[in-house]
């Protein structure tokens, strides 16, 4: 029963496991990302202090293409943010043993 | 132009329709109807009480003074929000197992059910918050004064509008959040209300922002150059400042009393937060989004001078446009009123239950359980509460005189609560976190933000411009704006960057240094590692029946209904019908947090312990805290213990059955034995008497053998008979003791005659005659019976070829021992156990006796007040008998 002889047809028990395996795997490296995009978040904020200053010759970078910069980037933020919701819930929800979910913790 | 009355009007018009959206919101909350009310959106929108009139009106005065550094506010909570993965979930988490009511019943929670430490928190919160209150009465009152100034009546009068928005607000907070006193209960009223405040002010500020870029400047691209063409046109932000409030609104946006309780208190569903990662992150982008052309058209159109704290008003109104005005206004109210609202509700849950209902817990000690309702209490003390922060609030702002800008007051409250945050960070994710330390580190952040931010902030009143200038005592180094020498610094960067370090460090030095209580183990470990075993802490050891006193406190704090509820389910839990619950240590720790959803976890663990007096961690708590390894090795060894007990129970039974089945053949056998042997003799009876009866001329000589065979036949019967009636006598104690005295040597003797009369080849018998001189007083005819018996069996069954009986006797301690061994095979081990049995005979073959012998020896033996009993491992059949010497003085 262990193995499958040549000419049965495979058997529908270890399929399913392969492919949990690779969502669980999946669903690891989702969390990881969702660690990560606080990071990315703070460094992106942190970006604007290495511009220019007001007061070099250059005179410092336009407050409009400052704005551009900040609200792109935090429109970035929240889509990602979004995206991982999404997939999240798709992850929760297509979770059978709910307690594995639970310990798919930091 | 809109008159002061209109505008009146209006505002009592969106009152009187939040009163309605609230009481229509609890109303159907309460109907069981309104599924969406519990919605993500409702939830996200809850959230936003974040956007004070702070943000409405003073991230545009902050933008028309420092460029973009306004975002920084926005910032931190997003970061925060895009990370609920490992921060708010936790914390959500945490708030929901352990029904937390506050911050500071959580921050107590973690450290032990701490008072004290919730007693700080709470005070920390409420001089944070009071400023925090009084700016946004403020704003109330800026704003009206605007359209004040512009209505002719010059009827307005602000000292009056101010008393009566506070106590508009005191009563819409008291009326709907104070309704049910389960803060786990959620005030469906309030967070609707909230919800819709959160709409209205997010469209009154796209409204402006639309009119300004498409109705003023004309677009978007005209709109970019105006502001490149502003006086702020350039980038340029203290990189301090920005790191600071970033780091600083993203700390009190988690540790905010009123973001606690519309985050982790209201929260019906932890899965919520996945929708507001996202969403509450946009509603703050499209709240910042108009914030800059705003303030750069205010620059532009308004006269030099006017404040810029109000252009969100000033602008529309400039332009003519009173209506756009009006609605801005409304905006700008309901961020003031929904967060006055909501921080007056989380104020007042934790004064009264960490300041109030300890007091009061404390004065009244025992007669908790005998006197009124508690829950009237602690409503009560709410509804005070609420009064009294509402009023502090106003008395702050009548002697600040409103003078200071908004986003300055609203900073100072962000660094003061901040204080919270390395014993709110460290409880939930370093289990070394203790008691100690959270409230040194508390008092050291706390200390510092008052001494180099809230007194040098409050003006010449407080702390002289001197103490300012070169220290207190003229100590240079203790400056409160440049501590240390660290001089040149905004002095919000240089009150965060100092109190929070040092804070974190006290806390972390002092929580090494400690060591913390069983409690505080046991919560610590509850709160870090939350993911893994959301049960409860281990609690109470009430072995006595309280469950009267507990039944009684809890009907008073939760109500009648749901106390009886409470305790009939915990009843079927137990399987009790018809009484009280046992108070076992699962039910008083499930009671203690029902309770602590509505008094705090402090209160509640006082008020049970009051009743119950137990010590609250047992030992298997403390070994469940050791570790992870530990707990493992603790489950695996009370398995095995378990598993050991089990298989001792199983060999027991097995032992049991084995017997009942041995006791069941033997009876078997025992008939089949009965009833041959009766049928034997009966035969040889009947054959010998027939033929004395049938035939003719027997000689006398044959008459008297076939008599003796049937008189010898007879005789056996009678034995056999008087054996079972023997032994059933003695059984039923019927049985009258001929006490006797005579020496052992004496009875051993008749015995060893008796038994071996008559034998064709009797066994040698071997005695050591001086040991047997021991004085007995007993029935010797019995106790004979009982040698007898075991010599004729060693004669019957002693299978050696030079069979014999080795008697030896020794007075062990004030008891006669007579060992009887025999040099045959013994008894087989698994016969052992039979042979006092009734009817037990060991091997069938051996024609013998009925089994009763031993029986009957055994039964002699118990009536004398002695016993027999085999000897294993003698070499052969042993037997020991013994016998207490109670007369040995008298019989010498």
């Amino acid at each position: 029963m262990s193995q499958p002889g040549p000419d049965e047809p495979p058997l529908a028990a270890p399929r399913p496991s392969v492919f949990l395996e690779r969502q669980s795997y999946r669903r690891r490296r989702l969390a990881d990302a969702a660690r990560i995009l606080p990071f990315l978040g703070a460094a992106l904020i942190a970006i604007p202090l290495l511009w220019p200053r007001a007061d070099t010759d250059e005179g410092g970078v336009s407050l409009s293409s400052a704005i551009l910069y900040i609200f792109i980037c935090w429109a970035a933020l929240i889509g990602v943010s979004f995206l991982f919701g999404l997939a999240a819930r798709r992850m929760s929800s297509s979770d059978e043993p709910r307690a594995e979910g639970e310990r798919w913790r930091p | 132009m809109a008159t002061l009355n209109v505008l009146i009007l209006v505002c009592l018009a969106y009152v009187v329709l939040l009163f309605g959206v609230a009481f229509a919101a609890d109303r159907m909350a309460a109907a069981g109807r309104g599924r969406w009310l519990r919605s993500p959106r409702i939830y996200t929108l809850s959230l936003s009480i974040y956007c004070t009139a702070w943000t409405f009106y003073g991230a545009v005065g902050n933008a028309a003074r420092s460029g973009l550094e306004f975002v920084t506010i926005y910032l931190g909570p997003t970061l925060v929000m895009i990370s609920w993965w490992w921060g708010l979930r936790k914390l959500v988490r945490v708030g929901r197992s352990q029904r937390v009511t506050s911050i500071a019943d959580l921050i107590s929670s973690r450290y032990g059910k701490s008072n004290t430490l919730a007693i700080c928190v709470t005070i920390l919160a409420v001089l944070g918050g009071t400023p925090y209150i009084a700016l946004q009465l403020q704003s109330i009152t800026l704003s009206f004064s605007i359209f004040a100034e512009a209505d002719p009546s010059g009827l307005y009068r602000e000292g009056a509008s101010v008393f009566w928005v506070a106590a508009g607000l005191a009563m819409f907070a008291i009326l709907f959040g104070t309704r049910n006193l389960d803060a786990n209960e959620r005030h469906h009223g309030v967070v609707t209300a909230i919800a819709l405040e959160s709409v209205v002010k997010l469209f009154a500020l796209l409204a402006v922002g639309i009119f300004v870029v498409w109705g003023v400047a004309g677009g978007v691209t005209p709109m970019m150059d105006r502001i490149d063409a502003s006086a702020i046109g350039r980038w340029d932000v203290d990189t301090g400042r920005w790191i600071t409030i970033t780091f600083l609104s993203a700390a009190a946006f988690v540790c905010l009393p009123r973001m606690f309780q519309v985050m982790v208190v209201e929260n019906d569903d932890e899965a919520h937060l996945r929708t507001a990662a996202w969403a509450f992150p946009l509603y703050l982008l499209l709240m910042s989004l108009f914030v800059v052309p705003i303030a750069v058209v205010g620059l532009d159109l308004l006269p030099a001078g006017s404040n810029p704290d109000l252009f969100v008003l000033t602008v529309p109104l400039s332009q003519g446009n009173d209506w756009l005005a009006m609605l801005s206004f409304i905006g700008g109210f309901s961020s003031a009123t929904s967060m006055v609202i909501v921080t007056a509700m989380a104020l007042s849950t934790m004064v009264s239950n960490h300041l109030v209902m300890p007091i009061w817990l404390n004065t009244r000690e025992r007669r908790s359980s005998i006197s009124g309702d508690v829950r009237g209490v602690v409503l009560m003390a709410r509804r005070v509460s609420i009064a009294a922060i509402m009023a502090l609030g106003f008395f702050y702002y009548r002697l600040s005189g409103g003078g200071a800008a908004l986003a300055s007051i609203g900073l100072v409250a962000f660094a003061g609560i901040s204080q919270i945050l390395p014993a709110l960070v460290g409880g939930l994710f370093w289990r070394g976190a203790t008691r100690t330390g959270a409230l040194v580190g508390l008092s050291v952040g706390f200390s510092l933000w008052v001494y180099t931010l809230l007194l040098p902030g409050m003006g010449g009143g407080v702390m002289s411009a001197s103490v300012i200038e070169n220290g207190p005592f003229g100590l240079g180094w203790l400056r409160p704006q440049a501590l240390f020498g660290l001089e040149g610094l905004d002095p919000m960067t240089h009150t965060v960057l100092w109190s929070l370090s040092l804070n974190a460090l006290a806390f972390c030095a002092a929580s090494l240094l400690s060591f913390p209580s069983p409690l505080e183990r046991l919560q610590g470990a509850q709160f870090v590692n939350v993911f893994d075993h959301s049960v409860a802490p281990g609690g109470w050891t009430g072995s006595v029946a309280q469950s009267e006193d507990l039944m009684i406190m809890t009907q008073r704090i939760l109500g009648a209904g749901p106390a009886q509820d409470f305790f009939q389910a915990e009843a079927d839990r137990q399987g009790v019908r018809g009484r009280l619950p046992e108070p076992t240590p699962g039910f008083l720790e499930r009671l203690e947090r029902e309770l602590s959803g509505s008094v705090g976890a402090a209160t509640a663990h006082a008020m049970i312990g009051q009743i119950v007096g137990g010590s609250s961690v047992s030992v298997e708590d403390l070994l469940a805290v050791a570790d992870e390894s530990a707990q493992l090795l603790e489950y695996s060894s009370r398995l095995e213990a378990k598993s050991a007990e089990l298989s001792r129970t199983a060999r027991k039974l097995r032992e049991a059955n084995e017997k009942l089945t041995q006791i069941s053949k033997q009876k078997d056998a025992f008939l089949g034995q009965v009833s041959h042997e009766l049928r034997t003799p009966m035969t040889s009876i009947r054959a010998f008497s027939e033929i004395m009866r049938d035939t003719d001329g027997l000689s006398a000589d044959e008459t008297r053998r076939y008599a003796t065979i049937i008189h010898d036949e007879a005789l056996r019967l009678t034995r056999l008979l008087d054996d079972l009636l023997d032994l059933s006598v003695l059984e039923n104690g019927q049985v009258n003791l001929n006490m006797g005295d005579a020496t052992l040597r004496a009875v051993l003797d008749r015995a060893v005659a008796t038994a071996l009369a008559g034998v064709e080849r009797p066994l040698r018998v071997r005695r050591s005659l001086p040991s047997e001189r021991i004085a007995l007083h007993t029935d010797l005819d019995r106790l004979g019976q009982v040698f007898i018996n075991l010599i004729s069996n060693a004669q019957k069954y002693c299978d050696a070829a030079d069979p014999m009986l080795t008697i030896s006797a020794y007075d062990v301690g004030g008891q006669v021992v007579i060992d009887f061994v025999d040099n045959g095979s013994g008894v087989p081990a698994d016969a052992q156990s039979m042979v006092f049995e009734k009817f037990a005979r060991v091997g069938f073959d051996k024609a013998g006796g009925a089994g009763l012998g031993l029986a009957i020896c055994r039964e002699i033996m118990q009536r004398l007040g002695g016993e027999i009993s085999y000897l294993p491992g003698q070499g052969g059949a042993a037997f020991r008998v013994s016998l207490p010497l109670a007369h040995r003085q008298a019989a010498q």
